[in-house]
């Protein structure tokens, strides 16, 4: 059913039909309202959880931990300094095999302390073996749970997952959700059946340490289950397209790259604003499209270098810098690009909630076209 | 109660402590108590690491690492998935003492707020003993270790041990106990009153390590229980904040035990220093007269 919904309360929804049995959150540095409407949801007795109302979101991800090793579904939410917090526990939650499933409603990382929105949060995790998906707006952040429980439960897979949707400009805003019911969720995503659980009668060690003779090899495992992965999300997103007629079947998805000479690339809600800064820039003669990245990881390099074989640039842009480099996605499109001969820049653009506007996106293809990027696009040089 | 369950070996052996490991007898000696039906929960230290190796194990009973700081919170999320699903095994956290005193505080002080039905047994062997002898808020004052050594302007750790055991009966814990492995009947016999107890409990288990206090392998029980003779350890238990039991001593001279371990040596040679020892002595009388231990001989 249509709704109008914040961007927080249609994932609490959401999540509300996954069933999670344990959910645990911190509710500051920052939060948003999903936790605060689950907690209404289990008080109501609209949802059969247990609470945890934990002392940090390192309790929050190390709890998720120990009740998903004891068998349960389990969900939290978090962003900006609450990621960092988490740092270790990450790492250890894709070690062990855990699927959890998170919300991050991607904010700015201090210093300066910043609420705002940019995506360096989730990006700075790149490495830790969750898969990350991110969300152009609030119907794909809800949907994409449902679609990162399928995935993350699967067998083949056991890894967790980040739902990443750009905080403030989806968590805290209004936009039309077609909400399914706990019926339809029901018969998408299946019961969670543990490949393996803590559990007396059939007892075993979880979380040993490795000696050099094994580490390599439990951090291969987990690399190829990223990339089997892949595979996974893909059938998930096509039968999620088939039963709800909304389409996912691909980890990154085109929009107007027919005959483009110039291609940009972007995670989030800022494809929307690209969107429509392509369809002006058609509408005067350019040859522009948008190339939507929601899969980070595992990174769809092939898909990428598929998608942006016939353009000419590449304009990235990132809402994160890997300071002393540049932007991540722009490195790593870079990569997938290589021996191509498509000229890749990358803009880094919108850190701390710096708003994003159409005619800057036409400024950007502009820069792309003379080949002048790799950049912070946007900078207010008078207060340099 | 202890002869039945003798046949019951439950922490298996073949692991890799030290002969004379004190917290490996803890172990042991634990899930004597807790039985099979139970879910152990580990911090990252010496028992996690001698004990699990991959692909071994010494566990016959489910168990579970993550890191070094949040078993308690590890254990939380365990008994909220155990209640979600209906099942009854005991959730027993074990975990060195700095897992404990130091790093995971935060983690177990929300877990004990909270009220989650789950033991946490802190194994003290009054260091960090898997990294190399290094201090913590359960080193005893004195102590020398590779981060608080004796040196020419030292005497070794100039902090006294952090009270946990007041500190988990403030957050309201119904049950807190101090156990020795020297002891082990006692010990087996508080930690089944803590996991039988609903709620969360607390037994701090004194585990002498013979390789970083220096004393012979062969001598683990000795100081376990020259600790408890002399006063500086003791065995007691606490129901809803109120101590209800001390193990009475006839009281020996903390000289008696201090002298058999190389972390006290500065306070013998090169010189004597009475001064420090007569400190050392002071925390033990004060150690009698909090809990009462003393055994008065008749005049």
């Amino acid at each position: 059913m249509m709704e109008i919904m914040e961007g927080s309360h249609a994932v609490a929804e959401i999540v509300k039909y996954c069933r999670p049995q344990v959910i645990a959150a911190y509710p500051i540095t920052p939060q948003t309202h999903i936790v605060e409407a689950l907690a209404q949801m289990v008080a109501n007795c609209e949802i059969d959880a247990e609470y945890i109302t934990v002392e940090s979101e390192f309790s929050a991800l190390s709890a998720c931990l120990g009740a998903s090793a004891a068998g349960s579904r389990v969900y939290s939410a978090t962003t900006s300094q609450g990621l960092a917090l988490m740092f270790e526990v990450c790492f250890n939650v894709a070690g062990m095999r855990q699927p959890v499933v998170m919300s991050i409603a991607n904010r700015s990382l201090g210093a300066p302390l910043s609420i705002w929105n940019d995506q360096q949060d989730s990006i700075s995790l790149r490495d830790s073996g969750w898969i990350q998906l991110y969300a152009e707006d609030n119907q794909e952040a809800a949907d994409l749970h449902l679609i990162a429980y399928r995935v993350c439960e699967d067998h083949s897979v056991l890894l967790p997952a980040f739902v990443c949707f750009d905080g403030f400009i989806l968590s805290h805003t209004y936009e039309p959700v077609d909400m399914p019911t706990q019926e339809e969720v029901d018969g998408y995503l299946p019961p969670f059946v543990p490949y393996q659980r803590l559990d007396a009668k059939d007892p075993l060690s979880m979380g040993m340490y490795a000696t050099p003779e094994y580490y390599m090899e439990f951090r291969y495992e987990i690399d190829r289950a990223m990339q089997r992965a892949k595979q996974v999300l893909v059938r998930a997103g096509t039968e999620f397209s088939e039963q709800f007629g909304r389409d996912y079947t691909g980890l990154v998805e085109g929009y107007r790259l027919d005959g483009a000479d110039t291609a940009l690339v972007a995670m989030g809600s800022i494809c929307g604003t690209v969107k429509d800064a392509v369809d002006e820039m058609r509408d005067a003669g350019k040859k522009v499209g948008l190339l939507k990245i929601r899969t980070f990881r595992p990174f769809p390099a092939p898909e990428i270098a598929d998608a942006l074989r016939d353009v000419g640039t590449v304009a990235v842009l990132d809402k994160n810098i890997s300071l002393g480099n540049s932007g991540a996605v722009g490195t790593e499109v870079k990569a997938a690009l290589y021996g191509s001969g498509i000229r890749v820049l990358d803009y880094i653009i919108g850190l701390g909630g710096r708003d994003v506007r159409k005619e800057d996106i036409a400024k950007i293809v502009d820069l792309a076209e003379k080949g002048e990027g790799d950049m912070f696009y946007g900078l207010r040089t008078e207060v340099l | 109660m202890a002869e039945v369950r003798q046949g019951c070996e439950l922490f298996e052996s073949g692991h890799r402590a030290c002969g004379g490991c004190g917290p490996a007898l803890a172990a042991r000696l634990l899930l004597k108590a807790t039985g099979e039906n139970v879910i152990i929960v580990a911090s990252t230290g010496c028992m996690e690491v001698f004990s699990t190796p991959y692909p071994e194990t010494a566990w016959k009973v489910p168990w579970i690492h993550s890191l070094f700081e949040n078993a308690a919170a590890v254990a939380s999320g365990i008994d909220a998935a155990l209640k979600k699903q209906g099942r009854d095994e005991k959730v027993v956290c074990v975990c060195g003492d700095g897992a404990t005193f130091d790093i995971g505080v935060l983690c177990i002080s929300g877990a004990f707020e909270r009220g989650h039905d789950i033991t946490y047994i802190c194994y003290d062997n009054e260091a960090y003993m898997n990294t190399g002898i290094q201090r913590s808020g359960a080193t005893p004052y004195d102590a020398s270790t590779t981060t608080s050594p004796a040196g020419r302007c030292s005497l070794g750790n100039v902090h006294q041990k952090k009270d946990m055991p007041g500190i988990l009966a403030a957050h309201g814990a119904p049950y807190v106990a101090t156990a020795s492995v020297a002891f082990p009947n006692d010990f087996m016999q508080k930690v089944e009153r803590a996991v039988n107890t609903p709620g969360p409990t607390y037994v701090q288990v004194h585990a002498p390590c013979c390789t970083g206090w220096g004393f012979e392998s062969g001598e683990t029980l000795a100081i376990g229980k020259l600790a408890i003779e002399t006063g500086l350890w003791v065995n007691y238990e606490m129901v809803d904040g109120e101590v209800v039991k001390a193990k009475k001593v006839r009281r020996k001279p903390v000289e008696e035990y201090l002298s058999r371990q190389r972390r006290f040596r500065h306070l013998f040679k090169p010189v004597r220093r009475d001064d420090e020892i007569a400190k050392i002595q002071a925390i033990a009388d004060r150690n009698a007269e909090k809990f009462g231990i003393d055994i008065r001989r008749k005049e």
